[in-house]
């Protein structure tokens, strides 16, 4: 197990080194610089500023000093935000956008499992089409659309839930994690149904009804465990998918997220903070596929033994 | 129900009330509050309650008005400004603020280091130019002299009329010259100095809470010297860059304040003669630019059929909700007692023969062109409109192009376009900063029109004079030359569209856009 996580570490290094060098080399030949504006800037004003941010150096020569400065952890300042550091934006902001995902994906493993095994026990039924229609409708369904549906029925018609905010009274946070979570939910639900379906015709399932046992824990404690595995295997992208996708939520229901200037960044020629964000989020992708895949492996009895017989 | 129903609390608008907070959407997250660094608008917000300059302005007037100096004396030749500065003048760490801070800031804010972009702000200031462009190394031959420890001298290159309202602006506010220097190098524009428990500042308010992405609080400074007049216990900035979030938080009472309506929901608070909404004329100009250096507009007289065959009231009542006024020059009207020359109407007749001495009698061998704009929906709405009245009225063809902001900028400033949109606000109220950007190869010109009376007048004939309304009659006549050349088409002056709610008073909408909180009071 430890040689498989090893191996799979290694393997992480390559990734991350592309990831860094294609969206440093891409970012600077997108047309437009982070101190282009409306009002032009004096050209001695703008010599200066390249100049403070090394711009005036040869292209190869940023790059080499920039990965000097990543190995020793430092993602440098921010172009829009002089005063701050890319390590303090993403300081800030990853906590409450880990928080926000965190809580949209037990929202989405709740909904979406729940509606899967339902859908599974009585496949081509109503009790099957029900929830796999509104998987599908949830999977349509944009969180740009819901995200202000929501606020309208619950912040505003109703006043149960604040409209915005984060952190600032008890509530804030249901309406942004049920948005987000809403896709992973649907994805999760169909994910679900598919992988019970396979293991409910499955022998030792029909073993497990012979002897007696009550459906509830043959579906529960038998067909669950091995059902569910398709759906571990999604929690790592899905996550990542969590983290790096906030932006519209964030926006909507303004919460102070990463997300918000993850994208902005771009926006902004915010070179710095673009790689920044850029190679954060590709680290946790490749820890959060690892984790699933280890997850995966100790669900999955089979593979189990073949990683630690090994 | 019984759940969620304490969810949402007491709104922050009514706890704002009772305790004097002001609760104030500030569009986005301020990129640093330091005075010489920062260059937005909310930045701008926030500043004018930390800080303050020698005057300030009267939100309703534009007046100049004593703040950090108690008066000035003008040279008869308007080249001289004595400023003393008021004995009670304070930092918010109980210091005494004197000439030599503003002598020392404004040196500060000249540094080429700091690559202060609004630097051009202290430009009238004799020798500034040259001292913060590298031309000069000596900050003595600079303009900027304390003669006693509460008098500041300042010698202007030029008389120049509009001097004191710079002085309000961000770029001209004092900075702590002891608190900088504690926080690394005074003149690097990375320096963390502008946090709370940092931050020593002058002005009504001192910071006190800077969550990123959330929020930023100020609370009433205890040594400002007319702290007596404050109303206003603290005023709390929210960055909320999403429009529709910020009205269903004013709708909510969250705010006492938006800075944008979404367009589209003009019409419902309008049609409602809801109190909230406040629309005012802005001291900003919405048109298309020419590339004068391609043909067919290197041809003033296409130029000119092309303005003319824009319907710009028919544009902004049936596509913008009535907001917005037509514009037929580049100064919005006015500008501190400044209005601009009309030489031109909605014209088809005129236009179609234009077009034809032109050599494109009916449109016929007109090239099909571009019109570029950044990617938007309202830019894109009133550029399909602008396309259709130019087939209908001159039978031409143009078709829409849209970039991303920073890949438009770049196109334009290359010159890679044949039209483009573009919009402009003025740095201070006067004609001058509306007219200074098209004089030839003027780094914001970018149609590559030239005219070499035009930049008699802008560059060398006006700054001299001192007489405001001999002024403005030479800028007239440089905007009637600009329009009659028509390098490029004014379509509208903006107006702003917010929502106040109808209890804060003393911030009246103007066309500066400035707030003076010294005038704000909640009414409960």
């Amino acid at each position: 197990m430890l040689r498989f996580i090893g191996i799979r570490i290694l393997q992480a290094i390559p990734v991350l080194l592309a990831v860094v060098t294609v969206t440093f080399f891409l970012i600077r030949s997108a047309p437009g610089g982070p101190f282009d504006d409306e009002k032009a800037v004096i050209p001695e004003v703008k010599a200066a500023l390249e100049a403070q941010y090394n711009l005036d150096q040869p292209l190869f020569q940023q790059y080499l000093s920039y990965m000097g400065d990543l190995l020793q952890g430092d993602l440098g300042p921010s172009f829009k935000y002089p005063g701050r550091t890319v390590n303090e934006l993403i300081g800030a902001g990853f906590p409450v956008t880990a928080e926000l995902g965190l809580y949209a994906l037990l929202v989405a493993l709740v909904i979406g499992v729940s509606a899967g095994v339902v859908a599974s026990l009585r496949p081509n039924t109503p009790q099957d089409y029900i929830p796999m229609s509104g998987a599908m409708i949830g999977i349509c369904m944009p969180s740009l659309l819901l995200g202000p549906v929501l606020v309208l029925v619950f912040g505003i018609w109703l006043e149960w839930l604040p409209v915005s905010g984060w952190g600032d009274g008890p509530g804030d946070k249901i309406l942004p994690a049920i948005t987000l979570g809403s896709t992973y939910a649907a994805y999760i639900a169909r994910l679900t149904r598919g992988g019970m379906l396979e293991v409910l015709s499955q022998d030792y399932i029909r073993t497990a009804r012979a002897k007696g046992l009550p459906e509830r824990v043959v579906v529960l404690k038998h067909a669950l465990r091995g059902g569910i595995i398709p759906v571990v295997a999604y929690l790592g992208p899905a996550f990542a998918g969590l983290l790096s996708g906030s932006f519209v939520v964030e926006t909507i229901f303004q919460i102070p997220g990463l997300g918000r200037f993850f994208v902005q960044s771009a926006f902004n020629r915010d070179y710095t903070m673009i790689l920044g964000s850029t190679c954060f989020l590709a680290g946790l992708i490749v820890l959060f596929n690892l984790l699933s895949d280890v997850l995966a492996a100790w669900l999955n009895p089979r593979l189990r033994s073949e990683l630690s017989g090994s | 129900m019984i759940l969620f129903g304490c969810s949402g609390g007491e709104p922050r608008v009514e706890s704002g009330n009772r305790d004097g907070i002001l609760h104030f959407g500030n569009g986005t997250e301020p990129q640093t509050l330091d005075p010489h660094v920062s260059t937005g608008k909310p930045e701008d917000y926030i500043q004018q309650a930390l800080f303050e300059g020698l005057v300030s302005l009267n939100p309703y007037t534009l007046e100049v008005e004593p703040e950090m100096a108690e008066r000035w004396e003008v040279s008869d030749d308007g080249r001289t400004y004595k400023f003393y500065i008021r004995d009670s003048a304070k930092w918010s760490n109980g210091d005494a603020l004197t000439a030599e801070d503003f002598r020392w800031s404004w040196w500060r804010a000249m540094q080429p280091e700091l690559a202060n972009v609004y630097v051009y702000m202290l430009y009238a200031v004799k020798n500034a130019e040259a001292y913060a462009t590298g031309q000069i190394d000596d900050f003595q031959q600079v303009g900027v002299k304390v003669l006693e420890e509460n008098i500041l001298e300042v010698t202007l290159a030029e008389p120049t009329p509009y001097f004191l309202q710079l002085l309000n602006h961000h770029a001209t506010y004092p900075v702590h010259r002891k608190t900088l220097e504690s926080y690394g190098s005074p003149t690097s524009r990375f320096s963390p100095w502008d946090r709370p428990g940092r931050m020593v500042t002058n002005g009504a308010f001192v910071l006190d809470e800077w969550i990123l992405n959330r929020r930023l609080s100020v609370v009433k400074s205890e040594t400002y010297w007319d702290k007596g007049n404050i109303e206003l216990n603290g005023i709390v900035f929210y960055p909320i860059e999403n429009y529709s979030t910020e009205e269903r938080m004013y709708r909510s009472d969250q705010l006492h304040r938006i800075g944008e309506l979404p367009l589209d929901k003009v019409p419902s608070y309008r049609d409602a003669n809801d109190p909230s909404l406040q629309m005012e004329r802005y001291l900003g100009s919405y048109f298309y630019r020419f590339n004068t250096t391609k043909a067919p507009f290197d041809d003033p007289r296409v130029r000119k059929a092309m303005a003319m065959t824009v319907d710009r009231d028919s544009l902004i009542n049936n596509l913008l909700h009535g907001v917005n006024e037509p514009a037929y020059a580049i100064t919005p009207p006015g500008t501190l007692g400044y209005f601009p020359p009309k030489v031109f109407g909605f014209d088809p007749m005129k236009a179609r023969e234009l077009l034809a001495e032109a050599g494109y009698p009916e449109g016929e061998g007109f090239p099909v062109i571009e019109l570029l704009f950044n990617t938007s929906e309202s830019h894109r709405k009133i550029a399909v409109a602008i396309q259709q009245m130019w087939k209908e009225h001159l039978n031409i063809d143009v078709s829409l192009v849209n970039q991303e902001w920073k890949v438009y900028l770049d196109t334009v400033n290359e010159k890679n376009y044949d039209m483009a949109r573009a919009g402009w606000i003025g740095d201070y109220v006067d004609p001058n900063t509306f007219l200074d950007m098209w004089v030839t190869d003027g780094g914001n010109n970018r149609t590559g029109w030239s005219n070499p009376e035009y930049d008699r007048i802008v560059l060398r004939d006006a700054p001299k004079i001192f007489n405001q309304e001999e002024r403005y009659r030479s800028f007239y006549q440089a905007e009637t030359l600009l329009m009659e050349d028509m390098p490029i088409i004014p379509i509208y002056t903006y107006y702003t569209k917010r929502l106040i709610k109808p209890n804060v008073k003393g911030m009246p909408a103007n066309i500066l856009d400035i707030y003076n909180y010294k005038y704000v009071s909640l009414e409960k």
